[in-house]
């Protein structure tokens, strides 16, 4: 069942010179019940700025454009008001961002915040919310959770912290979990424990993941599917086994081929020439093509988004049958 | 084997953390009797989760903090006997990459002068040749010579690290402490830049210590490798046996926690329990103990210190690892 329809969802900045850039432009995906949906990219492709737009929290003075679309559950977010909008976040959309330092208030127990963000989504006592956020907290894997529910954030490790943001972002029992680069501020071995964590969480509580990370090697073996953003757009999708076997994009391939790897052969990588253009200077027609290694006359205009087997997409004029 | 370049014995560095607030000041342990040696031309890959100590190795080696106690021995000589006037020349032979490309460029001059510093300094060309010379390392590093007056917030994150590796190299190094050179950057670009480190080395000779808490890219620069684990160095020995048969059981958890980006080729999963701990609580035993599943893990492993051994090709420093 679909529990997320994104459509042409486009996000206006005043730009240099008095224009409008589109940071986000044109990202259309859906997400069902319960799956974990990779969105991938590297920095300044718009992948936050999207997540960011979900929730309805575009930094002023960005703005959500006419004509973009959001249905939750079949409800259009786009038209609530903002009361209702503030019972969505942290409601049936938790979120979990990279840095748990800078989310967490530093003059607040961690208990006590877990416990503020149940009372904010349920009617209940007190002291039910106490028992219920220590609960979450152990159900997170903090140890000794009636303990730490009195510490502060600075007592706490970067991993203990990601964990609470997790618990907080649990409270409001939320159908979709957005989490943000969640493991990108940790060390390596503190990355597998919580993404186990995340993945352990989804199932026992059916909830949908939008994943949103620059690390290609975090998604494979965790999500669904993967869609790949490359200057405001999504420019390929396919479910995760797919993506990585057979990449249909140029950025995509181009995008494995730079990665190095920790077996088979050590060879001289292939990095991708020159770097992300910013919102303003996006090249006419296909975005890739001054980068792409295989750019002809006809990626000078902008090319179609082709659906490939499997449901792959692609948006490439290379994967478009030949006329 | 030809002479080491870079010689470093029992290098030990403490200090007492700061305090804002007064209160008790606990030593920090970051490195702990920490011996390994680099030969002309090669890369070391010094490996660890962040307070592990490895960037202390770097700037310890480089005297940019002043040692507890060890020795270092570049090029024959004792850098820590050395008087000012003796350490500033020794340190033209020795240089240093930072991690952040943002904050290690000073933004009020131009990159131009800022590669041009180092020349004057050491007063290494007349002055009527400095332009040229600059021109000439901006070229070696893949940017154009007209690029020379302009000021850092104009140039992406990988140009940046471009302009400093130019003004590492501007003095003529035989040896660069990169200490996570690549790990700001996006995969497009760092794999330009991993390319670029690789080529300096070829067409110079240099040596490098290349410091990083992500294996794989390790793997693609070193010819031998060593993990740190809270300020001691707990296995060493050539890039294949290390990555390849790990004996350390930190090592092997350190590399199953790397994400490949290959859902076909997971392997098996450890994911070890708590956090890196505190280098102001060092345990008495092995270091790695509380967080070891070796099952032959005992009482030794928490009372006595495991010292480095002979094992496959390298050291290592475990009472239960197979020579």
């Amino acid at each position: 069942m679909t529990l997320l329809t994104v459509t042409d969802l486009r996000v206006a900045f005043p730009g240099p010179n008095g224009r409008v850039v589109h940071p986000v432009d044109g990202v259309s995906f859906t997400m069902e019940r319960g799956e974990t949906l990779a969105l991938v990219g590297e920095s300044g492709c718009g992948k936050s700025l999207t997540s960011m737009a979900l929730l309805r929290l575009v930094p002023p003075p960005g703005r959500i454009t006419q004509g973009s679309g959001i249905l939750l559950d079949g409800q259009d977010l786009l038209s609530l008001d903002e009361r209702a909008m503030r019972e969505v976040r942290g409601g049936r959309i938790g979120m979990v961002f990279q840095d748990p330092m800078t989310s967490l208030n530093p003059v607040l127990t961690v208990g006590d915040q877990v416990a503020e963000t149940v009372r904010a989504h349920q009617r209940i006592a007190a002291a039910a919310a106490k028992a219920r956020a220590i609960q979450l907290l152990g159900e997170v894997g903090i140890p000794e959770p009636a303990e730490r529910y009195q510490a502060f954030p600075h007592q706490l490790s970067g991993g203990l912290r990601q964990r609470v943001m997790i618990a907080i972002a649990l409270a409001g029992e939320p159908a979709l979990l957005i989490a943000d680069e969640p493991t990108t501020a940790l060390d390596v071995t503190v990355q597998a424990q919580i993404l186990e964590l995340l993945e352990r969480l989804r199932e026992s509580h059916g909830m949908a993941v939008l994943l949103i990370t620059h690390d290609l090697g975090v998604v494979a073996g965790r999500a669904d599917r993967v869609a790949v953003m490359y200057a405001g757009q999504i420019v390929e999708s396919a479910a995760t086994d797919r993506l990585f076997r057979s990449p249909s994009h140029p950025y995509t391939q181009s995008l494995f081929a730079s990665i190095p790897r920790i077996e088979g052969p050590v060879g001289r990588l292939a990095p991708i020439p020159g770097t992300v253009p910013a919102a303003h200077a996006w090249p006419a027609g296909c975005r890739f093509q001054p980068r792409c290694p295989r750019a002809e006359e006809r990626c000078a205009v902008t090319p179609p988004i082709v659906t490939l087997a499997g449901g792959q997409t692609c948006r490439c004029w290379l994967a478009a049958p030949t006329p | 084997m030809t002479a080491p370049l870079l010689e470093v014995r029992d290098l030990v560095k403490h200090y007492r953390a700061g305090s804002v607030l007064g209160g008790s000041r606990p030593i920090v342990r970051a490195v702990n009797g920490v011996s390994f040696q680099v030969a002309p031309g090669e890369t070391l890959g010094l490996v660890g989760e962040s307070g592990c100590g490895k960037s202390t190795v770097g700037r310890t080696i480089l005297r940019l903090q002043e040692p507890t106690s060890g020795e270092v021995r570049f090029e024959g000589q004792d850098l820590f006997a050395l008087d000012p006037q003796a350490l500033r020349a020794a340190r033209r032979r020795m240089q240093i990459v930072f991690q952040d490309p943002y904050s290690s460029l000073n933004p009020r001059l131009t990159i131009g002068a800022s590669v041009a510093e180092g020349l004057e300094i050491h007063r290494l060309v007349p002055k009527h040749q400095i332009r040229d010379r600059v021109c000439q390392l901006l070229g070696e590093v893949g940017l154009d010579a007209d690029m020379a007056e302009r000021y850092p917030h104009e140039f992406s994150g990988g140009q940046r690290q471009r302009i400093g590796i130019a003004r590492a190299l501007a003095v003529e190094p035989a040896f660069l402490v990169c200490d996570e050179p690549v790990s700001a950057l996006d995969v497009s670009v760092q794999a330009q830049i991993l390319n670029l480190l690789a080529d300096l080395q070829a067409a110079r000779g240099l040596s490098y210590l290349f410091i990083a808490h992500d294996l794989a890219v390790v793997r693609q620069v070193a010819r031998r490798i060593a993990v740190m684990y809270l300020g001691f160095i707990v296995e060493m020995g050539t890039t294949e046996s290390v990555i390849g048969s790990p004996r350390h059981p930190y090592t092997r958890a350190l590399l199953s926690a790397v994400p490949e980006p290959d859902p076909e080729r997971q392997r098996t999963r450890i994911v070890l329990s708590g956090d890196p701990p505190s280098p102001t609580a060092v345990p008495a035993g092995c270091p790695f103990a509380p967080r070891c599943f070796h099952p032959a893990k005992d009482a030794r492993c928490l009372s006595e210190r495991p010292a480095l051994r002979p094992a496959g090709d390298g050291v290592v420093a475990c009472h239960h690892a197979e020579p």
